[in-house]
């Protein structure tokens, strides 16, 4: 079985006359343990279709299955559930709660998921080591660095263990040098923890750092390749 | 189910990152609560210091008086005619609701002890007026039926009187002269204070009504008294005793059908009863008036809670992405608003124990804050906070993650 599939999705927004087809037909497959970097121009669809896979948006049309699952049968609430134990998120704008410690914010999934505090603490500070900001756990947001405030939000998207991450030009606002960083950091992720990785990119750069390209043009998927 | 602790916690940050909006937003319980505090206070002092008055007159207290005379087709007013005997108070003392009957007659004089003297009300009536106006001993013992019988010169003396004529020193067993007549002083009324009716009831003399009588109010009709006060034998016999009394004084005063009634009814109880509800009522307008403003602070709570909900939007986003279902964001609203509204109501129930103690202060005004008001107030104002926090919370919780996340 496979982690994800998607059989013909399309999503369409209406805008007033005229429908604005930003998904289009789209069916693709994600094995468990893969690491797949999604690429195309801006209004390409990449970020609708990662929104759907990440269970924030629903497909006009077509099936969406994780893990087996027909996710389009759930309820409000028990997407929120997926959400909380099947995806991590990681987005461009880090997306931390602001005036919370770096710990708390490691630790909100597991509020949401009823962890005792004790249980929650340990986690936390486990997934901050793990992402390299071991010593920063009580500084706030603004105290930290971009790359710093992105790692705060990776270990936020992998303290659950949840299989899956899903980025969305997690490196939009880094420099260079940072962004490689956060890069090595996901493919550590994937390789050593064995989690599937989605990435959201336009700079192929950024891709090549991934096992697998999917490429948008106009809401259709016009390539996927495999790297070597 | 959501870490409670946790949320408070996040609940405080959030209202404290805006002090000023959270302390104004408060305020409007505050003053609320304060309100309804101080209004139900004044309101349930007064109606404690009616009902205090009604227990010092006596319970379920009724008086007969004689009725009037006519003099050349001129009535007089009521009491001009001495138509109540020494025998109808006994009478009376046959019916079945009436417990205790004491006959009056009074009058004025003026008392000496040593060199200092005192004007006041000398009361003749039987040892059951004690029972009837609930009237304790507080040193020395009462005169009895045998001193009734005998006309003894012994008298009972009110608290006024022993602070007016002796001071300091022990008045049992003085003797007194009323009307330059020596009675024998055998014991003090406990304090009563004053009467509904703002008399001093402890300016007053009880002697024997058969010692009144004879020695100290002449009266050409020997046997009649000015007053008979009975005592129902409980607050339901005060409906029936009247007409039980009615009936039995016609019958005896031989009154036909179409004359009327030679001596008028006093239900005393009755008419303070009806003065008390009437503060009671009172007391409910003004509460319902200070709850207006309870009322109008909970709006303000919710006025707040939405637009801190629009200004939240992108952290609501945020929530709803890492997995916070509809109720646990809706509780984190909730919260907020119910922490505003129960610290609105702990600093109003302050302000108004304290206002209303500075009423009763400096006004004089009798106040009584009752703990159950309190609670009333305090559980009312986190029912508020709940009530009008609920729909911000609802629509906070009904945002679409996706549009929530990429608010700007």
């Amino acid at each position: 079985m496979n982690l994800i599939e998607v059989i013909g999705i399309s999503k369409v927004y209406n805008m007033g006359e005229v429908d604005l087809r930003a998904l289009d037909n789209v069916s693709a497959t994600v094995e468990r343990g893969d690491f797949v970097s999604i690429m195309g121009p801006s209004g390409s669809g990449k970020s609708t279709f990662m929104n759907i896979l990440g269970c924030l948006d629903s497909p006009t049309e077509g099936r969406y299955f994780l893990e087996g699952v027909d996710v389009g049968q759930l309820s409000r609430d028990q997407l929120a559930g997926i959400r909380n134990k099947k995806i991590g998120f990681v987005f461009q704008g880090f997306n931390l709660l602001s005036r919370t410690p770096a710990l708390e914010n490691v630790e909100l999934p597991m509020l949401y998921d009823g962890v005792a505090a004790n249980m929650r603490r340990e986690k936390a500070l486990a997934a901050l080591k793990i992402v390299g900001l071991e010593g920063r756990e009580h500084h706030h947001p603004n105290q930290l660095s971009g790359g710093q405030q992105q790692r705060v939000a990776i270990a936020r998207a992998i303290v659950n263990q949840a299989p899956i991450l899903m980025a969305d030009e997690p490196t939009g606002n880094l420099d260079t040098k940072t962004s490689i960083e956060i890069m090595e950091l996901f493919q550590r992720l994937n390789g050593e923890a064995g989690i599937t990785i989605i990435l959201v990119t336009h700079e192929s750069d950024i891709a090549r750092f991934s096992k697998r390209t999917l490429r948008f043009l106009d809401g259709r998927l016009v390539s996927d390749e495999v790297r070597g | 189910m959501i870490d409670l602790a946790w949320t408070t916690r996040i609940a405080l940050r959030a209202l404290r990152v805006n002090k000023m909006r959270s302390a104004l937003t408060m305020l409007g319980i505050i003053i609320g609560v304060g309100a309804v505090v101080a209004m139900l206070a004044i309101g349930t002092g007064a109606s404690k210091q009616i009902s205090a008055q009604i227990a010092s007159m006596g319970s379920n207290l009724i008086m007969v008086l004689p009725g009037s005379s006519t003099s050349g087709g001129v009535r007089m007013g009521g009491g001009t005619q001495m138509t109540l005997t020494f025998d109808d108070a006994r009478a009376i003392e046959g019916c079945p609701s009436v417990s205790d009957v004491a006959p009056v007659h009074n009058g004025t004089a003026q008392i000496v002890y040593g060199n200092v003297n005192w004007s006041t009300q000398v009361q003749g009536t039987t040892p059951a007026m004690l029972n009837v106006r609930d009237w304790p001993i507080s040193a020395g013992r009462s005169f009895t039926e045998d001193d009734v019988r005998s006309a003894t010169k012994v008298a009972l003396i009110g608290q006024t009187i022993v602070d007016n004529l002796f001071g300091a020193i022990d008045p049992v067993d003085q003797i007194i002269r009323i009307k330059k007549i020596p009675f024998r002083v055998v014991g003090v009324l406990h304090a009563k204070g004053q009467s509904p009716g703002g008399l001093d009831q402890d300016d007053t003399i009880l002697v024997p009504i058969t010692t009144a009588q004879k020695k100290l109010f002449g009266t050409s009709f020997p046997g009649m008294v000015r007053i008979i006060m009975v005592k129902a034998r409980d607050a339901n016999a005060l409906e029936t005793a009247e007409p039980e009394i009615r009936g039995l004084l016609r019958q005896r005063h031989r009154l036909t059908l179409r004359q009327e009634d030679d001596f008028t009814i006093r239900n005393l109880t009755q008419m303070m009863q009806v003065t008390e509800q009437s503060s009671r009522v009172m007391t409910l307008l003004l509460g319902a008036i200070a709850s207006v403003s309870l009322v109008v602070g909970g709006i303000g709570i919710m006025n707040i809670m939405l637009v801190s909900v629009t200004e939240r939007t992108r952290e609501i986003g945020i929530r709803m992405a890492i997995g916070a279902k509809t109720w646990d964001i809706r509780l984190q609203f909730i919260l907020e608003a119910t922490i505003l509204s129960l610290a609105g109501g702990i600093i109003g129930i302050i302000l108004g124990v304290a206002g209303s103690l500075v009423l009763s202060l400096a006004a004089g005004w009798t106040t009584s804050v009752s703990p159950l008001a309190a609670t009333l107030a305090f559980v009312f104002s986190g029912f508020v906070g709940v009530f009008f926090g609920f729909y911000p919370a609802y629509k906070a919780s009904l945002l679409n993650p996706i549009d929530a996340l990429r608010y700007e």
